[in-house]
C-alpha cells in the first residue's frame, strides 16, 4: 500500500464514522432550532402541563414536551409538510365558537392555518420532536396487544356504551366537535400512549376538558383496536 | 368545611399562589370559569342545552335555564350527575364523570351556579 493511500484509508474511515454519528445529532440540533425559533410561540416544549384554567386559556397548542411519547414519527414528518386540522373546533373550542339562534356553530373566521415546512425542515424538526419524552412513567411500552374489532361493535362501544362521540368526530362530519377526530388518532398516535391517556388525562393535562371516562382497562384495547380499523378506512 | 379567609391572609396567598401555581388547582376555581371550559362544549354557551356537539348526539343535553326541568331536580342529584356522570342519576351515558377534573367544593359551586341559571331551586319554581 503507498503512503498516500495509507494516509487516505483512515481519514476516510473517520469520515464515514462522523457522518453516521454526526448526522443524526445535526439533524436534531436543526430540527430543535426550528422548533425553538418558529413552534414555542405556540407550543410548549419544556412543560409542565397548564395547572390552571388561566394557564389552559393561554395555550396556543398541543403541547410538545411530551412529543416523543405521543406521535408517530412518520405521522409527524407528512403532517408537518401538509398540515390539515384535526380538531374541527380549533385547539381550545371555546375560542372558535359563537352563538346563534340554532345553537351555538364554530366561527371559521377564528381558526388559523398551520404553518407548512419543507421536507427537509418537516424531517428535521419529527427528529427533534421523537427526542422529547417527557411523562415516559405514564406508559407502559408494549402495553398494547394488537387485536381486531368489527367497525360496529367498535361504535357501539365508543357511542352507545361510553358516549365518547359526543365529542369527538368517527367519520367526516359525524359526531362531536370540541375534540381531535378520532378517525385518524392510530394514524397520528402511538398505541400505548392512546392506551395511557384514555385511562387517565389529566395525567398527562391536568386541566384538559376531556374528562376520565373511569374506561375498563378491556375497553382502553378494544378502543384502540377500533381507533386502528377506522384508520384503515379510506374517508376522503 | 369551608375556610374563610381574612383581608390581612388575602396578600400572602397572592405571594403563595405566583411562587407555587399548582396551589391553584386545590385552590380551586371559579364555577363559572369552570362551567365554561368544560360545560360549554356541551350545553352552550347560553347554557340551554344547544353546545357545539349536539348535532349528532342521541339526546339533547340538558338546559340550564329551563327552570321547570332544573327546579325537578334535588341539589344532591345534579352534584351526583356531575361528579359521576349520567347514568349514576338514570340520565345518558353521554354526560361523563368530572370527578378526574373538580374537586367536591368545586361541583357544589357549579350546583349553586347551575341554580343561579335556572333562578329555581329544588321543587320551587
Amino acid at each position: 500500500m503507498s503512503a498516500a493511500r495509507k494516509l487516505v484509508v483512515p481519514i476516510v474511515g473517520i469520515g464515514l464514522l462522523v457522518a453516521l454519528i454526526g448526522l443524526p445529532a445535526q439533524a436534531d440540533n436543526k430540527g430543535m432550532e426550528i422548533l425553538e425559533a418558529r413552534c414555542s410561540g405556540c407550543h410548549d416544549l419544556k412543560g409542565p402541563a397548564p395547572a390552571t384554567l388561566k394557564e389552559l386559556w393561554a395555550r396556543k397548542g398541543p403541547d410538545l414536551f411530551y412529543a416523543g411519547n405521543k406521535y408517530k414519527r412518520a405521522w409527524l414528518e407528512s403532517w408537518l409538510q401538509k398540515p390539515k386540522r384535526i380538531r374541527p373546533a380549533g385547539y381550545f373550542y371555546v375560542d372558535h365558537i359563537k352563538p346563534t339562534e340554532d345553537g351555538d356553530v364554530i366561527d371559521k373566521s377564528t381558526l388559523k392555518p398551520h404553518m407548512a415546512l419543507s421536507a427537509e425542515e418537516a424531517h428535521d424538526v419529527a427528529e427533534a420532536l421523537m427526542s422529547l419524552k417527557a411523562n415516559s412513567h405514564l406508559i407502559t411500552k408494549g402495553e398494547y396487544k394488537p387485536g381486531k374489532i368489527s367497525l360496529t361493535m367498535g361504535e357501539m362501544r365508543f357511542d352507545k356504551f361510553r358516549g365518547c362521540m359526543a365529542c369527538h368526530e368517527i367519520e367526516p362530519g359525524y359526531g362531536g366537535l370540541s375534540g381531535p377526530e378520532v378517525y385518524t388518532v392510530a394514524r397520528r398516535l402511538q398505541e400505548d400512549f392512546m392506551m395511557s391517556y384514555m385511562r387517565d388525562p389529566q395525567a398527562w393535562d391536568p386541566k384538559i376538558f376531556m374528562p376520565n371516562m373511569h374506561l375498563r382497562e378491556g375497553d382502553l384495547e378494544k378502543f384502540v383496536h377500533y381507533f386502528r380499523a377506522l384508520s384503515e378506512e379510506d374517508f376522503e | 368545611m369551608k375556610v374563610k379567609l381574612t383581608k390581612s391572609a388575602t396578600p400572602l396567598v397572592t405571594i403563595m399562589l405566583a411562587l407555587f401555581p399548582a396551589l391553584a388547582v386545590v385552590a380551586g376555581e371559579k364555577a363559572e370559569d369552570n362551567y365554561r371550559t368544560y360545560c360549554w362544549q356541551c350545553h352552550g354557551m347560553n347554557g340551554d342545552g344547544n353546545g357545539i356537539n349536539v348535532r349528532d348526539m342521541s339526546v339533547q343535553p340538558r338546559d340550564h335555564t329551563y327552570g321547570k326541568e332544573m327546579a325537578s331536580r334535588s341539589d344532591d342529584e345534579l352534584f351526583m350527575a356531575i361528579k359521576e356522570g349520567g347514568p349514576a342519576v338514570n340520565k345518558s351515558v353521554l354526560m361523563p364523570h368530572w370527578d378526574g377534573i373538580f374537586s367536591d367544593e368545586e361541583i357544589r359551586d357549579l350546583v349553586r351556579y347551575l341554580r343561579q341559571r335556572c333562578q329555581c331551586e329544588h321543587g320551587k319554581y
